[in-house]
């Protein structure tokens, strides 16, 4: 008898997981843009969302997006860079706004137009630097099947309670690999609550409490005025020069998502007593990065392995992992380490190493061979 | 709350003598005679001179990007519920409806039901006068004193040209507060371009020059056309719809597997041959044996020409990394998948390699084995035949396996089983 022998296994793409879980969370509008790799996507909502939009372009999607979303109902798109890329000063709007929604980054081989059937792991950067000034998107990436479901439900449900777009970041070969899979994983979803306004002070659109998220109203409420802008804006929404209530309402964007920091933490530590080598990756690598540790223990040679799920704001939970390394070996499908200079600079110490590919997927033995080298 | 739109009529944000001001006092009137309750109204506006009239209004409003308020307000027209009594009231410059010129066709093509002003004062009047698409023959603007060549695009024609169901261009001064009422009380998508001078920038670049005149030497004839249109595109709930997990995903063991370990298979062909749906079904006949299984398909951006191959990986064990570098084995059928194939042959040494007879054999040290398959099941069938041969000649699964697969699958209701069975 093998391993799977009484399970619910099934034949299964991660865009279908994500699909469900994002529908099932509270999900309640697609708006659709066509861009390979994430077609499937686009095709899974057309039979799942309550309700789907094909829009002309990558700006009316995300236009569109923040209208639903002023509604109460909660948006999803799925996009590629370059539509990403068209999307960026409309995502910076609906953050200001205050509004929130999904946005799944499926990575596609660079740069421009790049090769779209091909995966990659080279959007890091562009989706760290997204929002002007320093600010952050909540940002989730999927490692496995199983993230494909918790990530989206995280994604959701951080989007909901911070009142932000978050980004989940994910790659070709995550979203379209078909995989035997046990269904029986699949945690109940329940549908994720909105941070509704409850009377308890006086409306504002803008204001908020101790937790820093404003309550929501919707447009559609004829009991309060209710104001977006993504102009600097005082409480009332009411778009002001730089006066100190406004910008310490900006200021309140970033300290919202700091005070909630632990809230949307999610990452893998499998350690090994005894290892100075550790691991270090994230979305289709990890899988590689898995491989490579579960071989390499078969070889008695120690190592540890983490994998982050949360990518933005950047945890210090991983610093405070990742120090108790004498070798930190960073994976990812992208030309220099864009993940590894986010952690550790342009000119960082020679303990801390990068495994990088381009138009390929990093293979196992890649990261055994670096293992092996500094075990 | 009474019905008053405006905090204070009287104190509008605009310079002396802009015709913004008449835009707003008039939308006021139109409004009210039309009965409509202050939050009942949605306002969506965004940059340029026009925009700043939010902080005077006691309706919902909300801000947007630089000629993307159409697009805004698209989204939330759509989303609102049926029969609702919400009206979305868009104000926007001739600045931004340059800039989001797309986002008008595409509100007007939709038939949203929602209302667009354009303030056209025929220049971008809080960045410095620069022109605009609306800017017309004869009109200076002090970034472009001489600009008379190109002339205004006639925005109203144009969005007649998408299925407009209401437009109409008027004259921004006095009591045009019907034509808006007319327009806002319009079903579906209404469009309204108020034709304005800008004191600051319009008036003093064009010294003497009335409206009337303006609208006169550039052909933009004061006009109104209205088309019914009956539906109104708007999503549509549609209540419970199937969860997307069901039981047809499930595949439960049957047989046993006959061997242990990981395999590794290669499958190349051409686009549309059936590359990626017979390493679907090898991957999932592999699950009839309580084994695990991926299947990773590559291919170019063309959707019918070029390459397809499909990485598929059968173990006993749960599969991490699902690409394969040296398959165990290639099922080669046609010369795209062998183009495609050649660096993975030459990585390889020890590989099996099921080539059709068609092609000519590569130089390597792995086994290659010439068999036909296109002439026998036909080039849209040689990628499953190869399926079928590689299990039955090297026993990667049980054929009975195989043939509750096949019999399982959409396709052997089109394609006889011997058609495999008896040609390997």
């Amino acid at each position: 008898m093998t391993e799977t022998t009484h399970k619910q296994m099934a034949f299964i793409d991660g865009s279908r997981l994500i699909t469900e879980a994002c529908v099932q969370a509270g999900a309640e509008v697609f708006v659709g843009y066509p861009i390979t790799p994430a077609n499937l996507l686009y095709s899974y909502a057309n039979q799942r969302y309550p309700a789907m939009m094909a829009a002309p372009d990558e700006i009316t999607t995300l236009q569109w997006m923040t209208g639903y979303a002023s509604l109460g109902k909660l948006p999803v798109t799925a996009t590629s860079f370059p539509g990403y890329a068209l999307m960026i000063e409309s995502i910076n709007m609906a953050m200001m706004m205050e509004l929130p929604m999904v946005i799944i980054l499926v990575q596609r081989l660079g740069p421009a137009t790049g090769t779209a059937t091909n995966g990659a792991q080279g959007d890091l950067n562009v989706v760290y630097g997204t929002v002007s000034g320093g600010f952050q998107l909540p940002t989730f990436c999927i490692s496995n099947l199983q993230d494909c479901w918790d990530m989206s439900v995280k994604a959701v449900e951080t989007a909901l309670k911070l009142r932000t777009p978050v980004v989940l970041l994910t790659s070709k070969e995550m979203v379209m690999t078909q995989m035997s899979f046990d269904l029986e994983k699949l945690k109940p979803v329940s549908k994720q609550a909105w941070k509704l306004f409850n009377n308890e002070m006086p409306y504002q659109s803008y204001g908020a409490g101790g937790d820093l998220v404003p309550g929501f109203l919707p447009v559609t409420q004829s009991e309060h005025q209710v104001r977006f802008t993504a102009s600097t804006h005082n409480k009332e929404g009411i778009l002001q020069n730089t006066t100190p209530e406004a910008l310490d309402n900006t200021r309140r964007l970033k300290a919202k998502l700091d005070l909630h920091a632990n809230d949307f933490l999610e990452y893998e530590y499998d350690p090994q007593e005894g290892s100075d080598a550790i691991i270090f990756s994230f979305d289709v690598t990890a899988q590689a990065s898995r491989e490579a540790v579960q071989r390499l223990r078969e070889e008695n040679q120690k190592v540890s392995l983490l994998i982050a799920r949360t990518i933005f704001p950047i945890p210090s939970m991983y610093h405070t992992i990742l120090s108790k390394y004498k070798h930190i070996i960073i994976a990812e499908e992208n030309l220099d380490g864009q993940y590894r200079h986010l952690l550790f600079g342009s000119h960082h110490a020679g303990h801390v190493v990068g495994i990088n590919a381009i138009g390929r997927m990093i293979q196992p033995e890649e990261i055994m061979k670096e293992v092996r080298k500094n075990g | 709350m009474d019905n008053r739109f405006l905090i204070d009529s009287k104190d509008l944000p605009f310079c002396k003598g802009c015709g913004h001001a008449g835009v707003a006092q008039n939308t006021e009137k139109a409004l009210q005679k039309l009965g409509y309750h202050p939050l009942d109204v949605i306002f969506v506006t965004d940059i340029g001179c026009h925009g700043i009239i939010d902080k005077s209004l006691r309706s919902h409003t909300v801000h947007g990007l630089h000629g993307r308020s159409v697009a805004l307000a698209g989204g939330i027209a759509a989303g609102l519920p049926h029969n609702s009594n919400k009206k979305v009231v868009v104000f926007i410059g001739d600045g931004g409806a340059t800039i989001g010129m797309q986002h008008l066709l595409v509100a007007a093509h939709h038939n949203f039901p929602m209302t667009v002003v354009i303030h056209n004062n025929m220049l971008y009047g809080m960045t410095g006068g620069q022109p605009s698409e609306f800017t017309p023959c004869g009109f200076n603007t002090p970034t472009a004193p001489n600009r008379s060549a190109v002339g205004a695009i006639d925005m109203v024609h144009l969005m007649e040209g998408v299925g407009a169901s209401y437009v109409s261009r008027i004259s921004g001064i006095g009591d045009f507060s019907d034509e808006l009422a007319e327009a806002f009380a319009h079903p579906g998508f209404s469009l309204v371009e108020v034709m304005e001078i800008c004191p600051s920038y319009g008036v003093k670049s064009n010294p003497g020059m009335k409206l009337k005149q303006v609208i006169e030497t550039s052909g933009l004839q004061l006009h109104k056309n209205t088309t019914p249109r009956q539906a109104i595109e708007k999503e549509s709930y549609t209540g419970f719809i199937q969860s997307l997990i069901t039981e047809k995903l499930l595949v439960k063991q049957e047989f046993q597997a006959v061997r242990s370990g990981t395999v590794r298979i290669l499958l190349a062909g051409s686009a549309g041959e059936g590359t990626q749906s017979a390493a679907e079904f090898l991957a999932k006949t592999a699950m009839l044996s309580g084994l695990y299984a991926t299947k990773k398909g590559h291919y170019p951006v063309t959707v019918g020409v070029g390459f397809s191959a499909a990485e598929v990986i059968i173990s006993d064990k749960p599969i991490f990394y699902t690409g394969s570098t040296k398959p165990d084995f290639m099922l080669i059928t046609s010369q795209d998948g062998l183009d495609y194939s050649m660096p993975k042959i030459k990585n390889s040494d020890k590989a099996v390699i099921l080539l059709d007879a068609s092609l000519p054999a590569p130089q390597t040290t792995s086994s290659v084995v010439a068999t036909d398959m296109r002439g026998k099941a036909g080039s849209r069938n040689a990628a499953m035949i190869s399926v079928f041969k590689l299990i039955k000649d090297y026993q990667i699964l049980s054929e009975e396996s195989l043939l509750t697969a096949y019999s399982r699958n959409k396709l052997s209701a089109k394609v006889p089983v011997e058609t495999f069975t008896a040609n390997i």
